[in-house]
């Protein structure tokens, strides 16, 4: 699975991250809903600590497109509540 | 993993299929993609350079600021000098706001120059990447059936695309940012500005609107701090004083 954080670059996360990763953002998307900064701030670095610890930096000659697109690292709230809508970033 | 949500993905992604509109002929469409992100990759650069300059702007206006601190802490202590406890105030409150728009605005510059960092990282990757492309598009050229090619070009392009949506995106936000800070900045500038500072007698009498608005931002206990320690300070050596008490008469 390759994602992208946006502003940083494209990682590549072994295929069981996917449903972690999924569980955060419904779980981000609810919070969101509720308006629960708090809570979603911590979801979000979950994510993102998700992408650090599992995924490997892709090389420059990788031309691939992203399986999932996260946000920016700094994305306030008002920039998440229309990111983390729905089903989320990722589709269920 | 099926599609993907939120809206950056959905804004990448639009921006992705306009850079393939063009998909009749494998070979045209290396090329043309190619170029097409040549051409992007200008852009990016001026973008980048855009940032810049609203960085330099509010640079500017830090400065600015900076200097208008100084100026109302001249005016406190001229007022004060002269018995005019309540303009002494207001020149306070004024400076105070304006040491506060300050520490937000020096922060925020620290911030963009980081963010202008990573750009330029950013965009040398980018480079880099269509630098790749160039190379790819020679290799499936000759190597692969119509049909094949068609395939890994969308794939490699897609790559690039994304690459390239995204930095726009971020270089379009530090963009924002900058407006942002850029109109709050401006807005207290003008508050304080409302009431010229050049002539003391035109502080007015601390009532009018601008000076209640001031009240309400500022912090009625730093005020008050700062006011004994001026008046302390101004008890203390009255003698190096005389001048300035001079030219505080005169425009008055």
């Amino acid at each position: 699975m390759i994602v992208r954080v946006s502003g940083e670059g494209q990682f590549r996360l072994p295929d069981e991250d996917a449903d972690r990763l999924n569980e955060l953002d419904n779980r981000a998307v609810s919070a969101v809903e509720q308006g629960d900064e708090t809570g979603f701030r911590e979801l979000w670095s979950q994510m993102l600590e998700l992408v650090a610890s599992d995924g490997n930096a892709l090389s420059e000659d990788e031309l691939v497109e992203s399986d999932v697109i996260l946000p920016p690292r700094d994305i306030t709230f008002a920039e998440a509540k229309g990111e983390f809508t729905g089903d989320g970033l990722i589709p269920d | 993993m099926p599609g993907l949500g939120g809206r950056m993905s959905t804004v990448i992604k639009a921006k992705i299929s306009k850079l393939l509109d063009r998909a009749e002929d494998p070979a045209e469409t290396l090329d043309y993609g190619y170029q097409k992100q040549v051409e992007m990759l200008q852009n990016v650069k001026k973008g980048i350079a855009d940032v810049v300059t609203s960085k330099k702007r509010l640079q500017m206006q830090s400065t600015k600021l900076e200097q208008q601190v100084v100026k109302l802490d001249t005016q406190a202590r001229r007022a004060l000098s002269q018995g005019q406890e309540d303009l002494a105030r207001v020149a306070l409150e004024r400076k105070t706001l304006a040491q506060t728009e300050l520490q937000s605005l020096d922060g925020q510059v620290k911030e963009l120059e980081n963010q202008q960092e990573q750009l330029t990282a950013n965009e040398q990757k980018l480079r880099q990447k269509i630098e790749q492309f160039r190379t790819k598009k020679e290799v499936i050229k000759a190597q692969y059936s119509a049909a094949e090619a068609q395939v890994r070009i969308s794939e490699a392009a897609n790559g690039v695309g994304e690459e390239m949506a995204d930095l726009g995106l971020a270089i379009q936000r530090a963009e924002d940012k900058t407006e942002t800070m850029r109109a709050r900045a401006s807005a207290v500038e003008e508050l304080e500005q409302a009431g010229t500072f050049d002539d003391l007698s035109q502080l007015g009498s601390g009532q009018d609107d601008i000076d209640r608005q001031l009240h309400e931002l500022t912090s009625g206990a730093q005020v008050d701090d700062e006011l004994a320690k001026m008046k302390a300070e101004l008890g203390s050596g009255t003698g190096g004083d005389a001048p300035a008490l001079e030219q505080g008469k005169e425009n008055a």
